[in-house]
């Protein structure tokens, strides 16, 4: 099925967060810290202030004396709404302007004068816990160094057991570096706060409406019931889009100070320097295997960098996310995982783009392992995996780190992705062209295999801020059998307003053209925390299907009192694509769902104990994740002269279970193909030694456009989520989480000649080359 | 909602001590005209001056390609232009894609083949490829493939853009898909 959404999409009438314009609306432009670390002396706005187009001159101090300076993070720290006492990010919120426009507002800016004693900055994650290192948090009471969090999973003693006994053990420190979603529009918001009802309205660019509001309400002391967040078009998210930033603070207090609308658009520098980044792990893995290549253990101790505050959005008893499913798509022995996470002065963030809570580091590490391990014992990537695979009967399975996968049939996927890719013909000619030698484009073959887990999730471990990680939905079947579904999740483009409106059309026998779906506005949805580690499907999708069954039984019902008949003795069918009930075993005997809904409304009496109306409610709070998997196949050349890598080929097996719509997820694996080949060849944001971002303008954050990428080769299989209503699984994310290991094995692959064992993303020609000439070397 | 986001009339930003500069264009075939500052940016008239949102802004170096409009039926980055530098010249948006009989084989073309996501690069992307196809109506994967690297798409991975503009390349010239 088309989509719905594209009607407006392509004649230029959706209707993004910009694009809104209300009576009087003033333009809000933010002041920010140009060094990374530095005490505030002291902040001059009088010639701001002075401007003829200005209307406010907020300042951290201002804040301050309402308690607003600081708010509350998804993850309970707490972040600098606008800088008080001193800066901790280049890029930090010191100051705003809202003036009569966005001109006005950013020449405001040039008028502030603000003067900074410049401290220590801490940008080397590896030195953050130095005992002379400056501390960033003294914001804090008692803190005393720049320590975020520990956090561990798995067994320590067992691990170090097997570690002690094993054969082979390959060790490898694997740096994930930060990158950015950098969705196209960037973040924004139109506060709207009416004083007359003494309510807030508030567009922005949020995956997680109402959480927001809950969020806001909690901080700005506003009642909830007086908070509509909108989240409207979104041009994409990629978990960008989650964290309350405090551009929608800012706007929010600009319009309670006007009294007028108040919109706030960041630019692209201000999206990649100071919203929430991706990565940033410092991995020290190790992988225990028997000479036979039996895979015994894998362990690991990761430094993660949070940034000045903990933005990271996760469910609390997660700070490192779901990255305990670093042991992959393997049966292994034992497993253990150590983490620290430490404060430097960069912007907050690190789950984002796509990571489904630290999967994507999880997969990067155990893939980079695995192949570490094949070559450390000669053997052929594809055959280690296929040896130390889950077995499909020993699903549900359940991990050494406590992961129940739900279902899976790895070695099929693996075999559908070698028949694309003809693995044995491409090693054929790698070992031609091997043998041709010096000047012949350098030839890899990566592969990755993969085990997702998404859809968080059940409400006992699950929540953020007290929030359990269950989505709602409400369906309303109109009298004329048309129907409207309220989600509580929110699309950036992943086309919930037609997979839904299939989902509820399928179980209704209605065409889906005749349910329209309806999202982002927190005074007409159902509560839940909105769209991110692709769990719309397995969570919010599993509430609709479950609110679709509802409503056909309440059907039924009033189809059994229409026709005069015992309710069991009807049938349920879908035939020439209409729902009706019809007496069992005489087809054509019955009634049509359409005319149950006007029966349901109308006049005449019901069955006893069947009120009126053809509506439901759900919310879903499911028992566990949904682990979808992949198997990627990456053929890369790279220019032995230049050191320019080239992705010929990539094939892509993956199984989501059952398959709302086969060209919507076809859309969604070639958008994460594509992020992963931008992480592993040239995304990055990096930092100078004053804490400088390095990567913050289109310019140097590179990412791929149109002939960078191949034409993707995608594949099937499908193995049924055993938990979810449809036998549906999430798979939004998988892409992205798959294919950068897939691409670095592919180059480190070629590279093999070289004597190349590992080097770390973004495999620029610089990196590439460095790494052909036996050095390894930052990536500018 | 629905109201909130419909255009209102062109309004210029005069103020008294700012100077300004008319500029008329011929905007999707109608004259427009408005008072502006000479360093209004071109994507920000027809944003906030004529109400055409469908001219998207996604970077500020240049890159992205979201706001790409035709000026005289080349494409152009109209964040990289300023709207007194349009004075006199013809300008096509999206809103000015589809035609009196319906929408352009682009569009239909970007429907039918799920070139689009969350649509927000989707306007630059038409009309990049529209002046693409105006100069080469028969090009190969490859030469829309360089057309478009000037477009940035997070979404897609360009793939079923490249068929959406292949799709409509086969349709205006009039041969079967």
């Amino acid at each position: 099925m088309l989509r719905k959404e594209d009607r407006r999409f392509v004649r230029g009438r959706g209707r993004y967060v910009d694009d809104l314009q209300l009576p009087g609306m003033l333009h809000l432009a933010v002041l920010r810290s140009p060094v990374a670390h530095a005490r505030i002396v002291s902040i001059d706005t009088l010639a701001a202030e002075a401007h003829p187009k200005v209307k406010a001159v907020v300042t951290g101090a201002m804040l301050a004396e309402r308690g607003l300076a600081w708010m509350p993070t998804l993850s309970g720290d707490r972040q600098a709404v606008l800088a008080t006492d001193k800066v901790r990010f280049q890029g930090q919120e010191v100051a705003f302007v809202v003036a009569e426009d966005r001109y006005s507002a950013r020449d405001a800016l040039e008028l502030i004068d603000v003067e900074y004693d410049l401290l220590e900055p801490v940008v080397d994650v590896r030195r953050a816990l130095d005992p002379d290192a400056a501390l960033i948090r003294d914001d804090v009471p008692g803190k005393t160094d720049n320590h975020c969090f520990d956090w561990e999973t798995g067994d320590a003693a067992a691990a170090e057991a097997v570690f002690a006994r094993a054969e082979v053990v390959v060790r490898q420190e694997l740096v994930f570096p930060r990158v950015h979603p950098a969705p196209m529009e960037t973040c924004g918001a139109v506060a709207d706060y009416d004083r007359i009802e003494e309510k807030l309205t508030l567009w922005s660019t949020t995956q997680a409406p109402h959480a927001h509001r809950t969020l806001l309400s909690m901080f700005a002391g506003i009642p909830e019931h007086r908070i509509r967040v909108v989240s409207p078009d979104i041009g994409g998210g990629f978990g960008n889009k989650v964290p309350v930033y405090p551009g929608y603070v800012h706007a929010i207090v600009g319009s309670i100070m006007t009294g007028r609308p108040v919109k706030w658009t960041e630019d692209r520098t201000e999206n990649l320097v100071a919203s929430g980044f991706a990565r940033d792990y410092v991995m020290q893995g190790e992988i225990a295997a028997t000479r036979e290549g039996r895979i015994l253990a894998v362990r690991s101790h990761v430094l993660a960098d949070h940034g000045a505050f903990n933005g990271t959005a996760a469910p609390r008893k997660f700070p490192g996310g779901f990255f305990g499913v670093f042991t992959g798509s393997y049966d292994i022995e034992a497993a253990y995982c150590s983490m620290t996470a430490v404060h430097t002065n960069k912007a907050p963030g690190g789950v984002a783009y796509a990571c489904s809570f630290r999967i994507a580091e999880a997969v990067y590490l155990v893939e980079r392992l695995v192949d570490m391990l094949a070559a450390e014992l000669d053997r052929d990537p594809v055959s280690l995996r296929m040896q130390n695979f889950i077995r499909p009967d020993q699903f549900p399975y359940t991990s050494r780190t406590g992961w129940v996968y739900d279902s899976g049939d790895y070695p099929r996927a693996m075999e559908l992705a070698l028949q694309i890719a003809g693995y044995d013909e491409l090693r054929a000619e790698q070992a031609e062209r091997r043998a041709r030698g010096a000047g012949e484009p350098l030839m890899g073959i990566g592969v990755s295999f993969f085990t997702e887990a998404v859809g968080a999730g059940p409400r006992k471990d699950m929540d953020m801020l007290g929030l359990g990680m269950a989505d709602g939905c409400e369906l309303r079947v109109h009298p004329t059998g048309s129907a409207v579904v309220r989600i509580s999740v929110q699309t950036q483009g992943q086309g919930h307003e037609t997979t839904f409106a299939q989902l509820i059309a399928e179980e209704l026998g209605l065409h889906p053209d005749d349910v329209d779906v309806v999202h982002g506005d927190t005074d007409s949805t159902p509560y839940g925390l909105g769209t991110y580690g692709s769990r719309s499907t397995p969570v919010s999708g599993a509430a609709a299907v479950l609110a679709a069954r509802r409503v056909r039984d309440k059907a039924q019902l009033i189809a059994a009192g229409m026709l005069e008949v015992a309710p069991d003795d009807l049938e349920w069918s879908t035939a020439q694509g209409g729902g009706r009930f019809d007496v069992r075993g005489v087809p054509g005997s019955g009634v049509t769902i359409q005319e149950v809904a006007m029966r349901a409304h109308g006049a005449g009496d019901l069955p006893d104990g069947v009120e009126g109306g053809l509506d439901a409610q759900i919310s879903y709070n499911p028992d566990n994740l949904t682990y979808p998997f992949g198997a990627y196949i990456c053929v890369v050349d790279i220019d032995p002269g230049t050191a320019v890598v080239t992705v010929r080929r990539f094939i892509a097996v993956d199984d989501c279970g059952t398959r709302i719509n086969e060209m919507i997820v076809e859309g969604q694996i070639h958008g994460g193909l594509t992020d992963g080949i931008g992480m592993a060849l040239m995304e990055f944001i990096g930092f100078d030694e004053h804490g400088n971002c390095l990567g913050g303008s289109l310019m140097d954050y590179l990412i791929p456009t149109a002939l960078e990428v191949p034409d993707w080769e995608t594949g099937t299989t499908v193995t049924p989520a055993p938990d979810h209503p449809i036998g549906a699984k999430g798979v939004g994310e998988s892409a992205t989480v798959g294919s950068p290991p897939a691409v670095v094995n592919a180059v480190i692959d070629a590279l093999a000649p070289y004597g190349v064992r590992h080097a770390d993303m973004p495999l620029t020609p610089s990196r590439v080359w460095e790494a052909m000439q036996g050095r390894a070397a930052p990536p500018f | 909602m629905t109201s909130l986001f419909e255009e209102v009339p062109a309004t210029a930003d005069a103020d008294a001590d700012v100077p300004v500069r008319r500029v008329t264009v011929t905007l999707n075939g109608e004259r427009r005209a408005a008072d502006v500052e000479p360093r209004l940016l071109l994507a920000h008239l027809l944003r906030q001056g004529f109400r055409l949102t469908g001219t998207h802004t996604g970077c500020d170096t240049t890159n992205c390609g979201a706001c790409t409009v035709l000026v005289d039926g080349l494409p152009v980055k109209s964040c990289t232009m300023l709207a007194v530098q349009a004075d006199g010249h013809d300008v096509t948006t999206v809103e000015g894609l589809a035609g009196p009989s319906g929408l352009h084989p682009l569009q239909e073309g970007f429907k039918d083949e799920h070139g689009l996501q969350c649509g927000f690069c989707t306007p630059g992307m038409m009309l990049a490829a529209k002046a693409l196809l105006e100069e080469n109506p028969d090009p190969t994967e490859d030469e829309v493939r360089f057309a478009l690297s000037g477009n940035l798409c997070r979404c897609t991975g360009y793939q079923n853009i490249v068929k959406a503009v292949l799709w409509a390349a086969k349709r205006m010239n009039g041969s079967e898909q």
